[in-house]
């Protein structure tokens, strides 16, 4: 069994792809920070900042919907920014029960944060659909990112794959098991499955941990000393440089965009 | 070893079975995987009750993957494999994995529940069988399989030959008509193999049984079927099938 479900990387050769990773890693964090620092309402910043990842998504021959369909995965957790709506002064808007109240300025930052944040997760989901992931992880360590958080990205990244086929395993082996008899109920309570299936959840975390130990054994036995090498070094070319500063203004100007208009 | 003969159990709910249609009927089954590899070819065979077989065939041949399809791990609703009569729709599947005794290759495939108990009784928890037929199943299969006492153990904490004899009673707990075992030899020591090989000589049950043992083949299966990329290339007495040496070793097999 395979899961292709985490690897977003598309195979092409348009100019961003060959980037250096390193100007595509500082950009993606560059531009996720000023989106963080535009301020509330700043409408036309965020339509031009979505027109940025647009654009660049359409250079790299990187489908739009693509992206975007990518990106409602995490719509869910910013309903964690939901209380602003209730909480923020301003003119109120509508009066709910228990004294909840929904103020204007509150829906203004909410919608912001929204906005701001999925626009983020886009420029994200390019970076990953525009770079292998250990070049990513290369580019993060040129960045002087420590090497044990480095590494643990990249195993984590390893061994999803891995825990994702044996979570799959437990649950064919359950379905290979789950029979019925014609005349008798089958399935007994929710609680009893509710509680296979969380002994299956600790089966995985056990499993995972011994198998963690047996792979530690394992790079140990072929000296690692905590340092993961690679042998595909990064060149910065002058085209780099240029792509680096041009989009850096461009960032730049969204930001000081968000704020004069 | 002690061989215990399977008894009939106090209930009278046992698996049903449709008299007429043969145990397992397969008709042109085709499958490919995801990526597009064609695994299973124009698949045509049937297993009557009572029937031994054995399914060889060099690594790759599909074994595994015919086998997946019996108890419609693989395959949809349109998979054209009927059993006792049923076809794969999704009404059917649990009647149908009562009847199916799947056992995997890998026994890590296998064991999901922390004790070795909790494996064993599960499928017959799940069919809503009384705790106290449970427990008797559940003490029978780990007699049969000669691992009673393991009851309390964690199953990854066995060894493979343990965990493959484990695997194979949470599948005889459930009573099933048909034992679909997946390589059980592989991995087993001479006298685990030798407890195996009477384990299998001891049940009266249908069996579909993929090996590269050939000894064991030739010991217990009158009736062998020789799988080769994605198609039967021979299906009949395995007496017969042994005596030719040229069309065994054009399929990477072995005589015994």
């Amino acid at each position: 069994m395979h899961f292709n479900t985490f690897d977003h990387y598309q195979e092409h050769s348009t100019w961003v792809h060959r980037l250096d990773p390193r100007v595509k890693v500082l950009l993606t964090a560059g531009f996720i920070v000023s989106m963080a620092l535009l301020p509330d309402g700043a409408w036309l910043a965020y339509a031009l900042s979505w027109g940025l990842v647009m654009g660049l998504a359409l250079a790299a021959g990187i489908e739009p919907w693509f992206v975007i369909k990518r990106s409602l995965l995490i719509l869910p957790f910013l309903l964690a920014a939901v209380t602003v709506v209730f909480t923020l002064p301003g003119r109120i808007l509508w009066q709910g029960p228990w004294g909840l109240t929904v103020s204007d300025a509150g829906l203004v930052r909410f919608l912001s944060i929204v906005l701001r944040s999925w626009i983020s997760v886009q420029m994200a989901i390019l970076l990953t659909a525009t770079t292998r992931f250990p070049d990513v992880l290369h580019a993060l360590r040129h960045l002087y990112v420590p090497a044990i958080l480095v590494s643990i990205l990249s195993f984590m990244y390893r061994y999803l794959f891995v825990l994702v086929d044996e979570a799959s395993r437990l649950m064919r082996a359950r379905a290979a098991r789950s029979a019925r008899l014609p005349g008798l109920k089958s399935g007994r309570s929710l609680w009893w499955r509710a509680s296979v299936a969380g002994n299956m959840v600790g089966q995985l975390f056990s499993r995972s941990l011994e198998r963690s130990e047996d792979v530690y054994r394992a790079m140990l036995a072929r000296g690692y000393q905590g340092e993961l090498l690679t042998m595909n070094p990064h060149h910065m070319t002058s085209f780099d440089w240029q792509v680096l500063v041009l989009t850096g203004l461009a960032i730049v100007l969204l930001q000081v965009s968000g704020r004069i208009l | 070893m002690p061989v215990v003969h399977h008894s009939t159990p106090p209930y009278s709910l046992s698996v049903p079975e449709n008299g007429r249609a043969p145990l397992v009927s397969i008709e042109n089954l085709a499958f490919s995987y995801h990526d597009g590899f064609p695994a299973l070819r124009d698949i045509s065979l049937t297993i009557e009750k009572g029937e031994k077989v054995a399914l060889v065939g060099p690594n790759g041949a599909g074994k595994s993957t015919l086998m997946l399809h019996l108890n419609g791990l693989l395959g949809g609703e349109e998979a054209p494999v009927r059993i006792s009569g049923l076809p794969m729709t999704r009404e059917n599947l649990p009647l149908i994995r009562a009847r199916v005794g799947l056992v995997f290759q890998n026994p890590d495939d296998q064991l999901f529940s922390p004790t070795v108990f909790d494996d064993v009784a599960f499928g017959p928890l799940y069919m809503g069988y009384d705790e106290e037929e449970v427990h008797r199943r559940a003490a029978q299969a780990l007699e049969q399989v000669g691992m009673a006492g393991f009851e309390q153990r964690l199953s990854h904490h066995l060894s493979v030959g343990q965990k493959k004899r484990v695997a194979i009673a949470t599948v005889l707990s459930m009573d099933p008509n048909i034992l679909v075992l997946d390589e059980p030899t592989s991995a087993l020591d001479p006298r685990g193999r030798r407890a195996l090989i009477e384990l299998l000589q001891s049940l009266p049950l249908t069996m579909l049984v993929s090996s590269h043992d050939m000894r064991l083949v030739r010991e217990l299966f009158p009736r062998m079927i020789i799988l080769d990329e994605g198609r039967i290339v021979a299906d009949g007495a395995t007496k017969e099938l042994l005596a030719d040496a040229v069309l065994l070793d054009a399929h990477g097999l072995e005589t015994a």
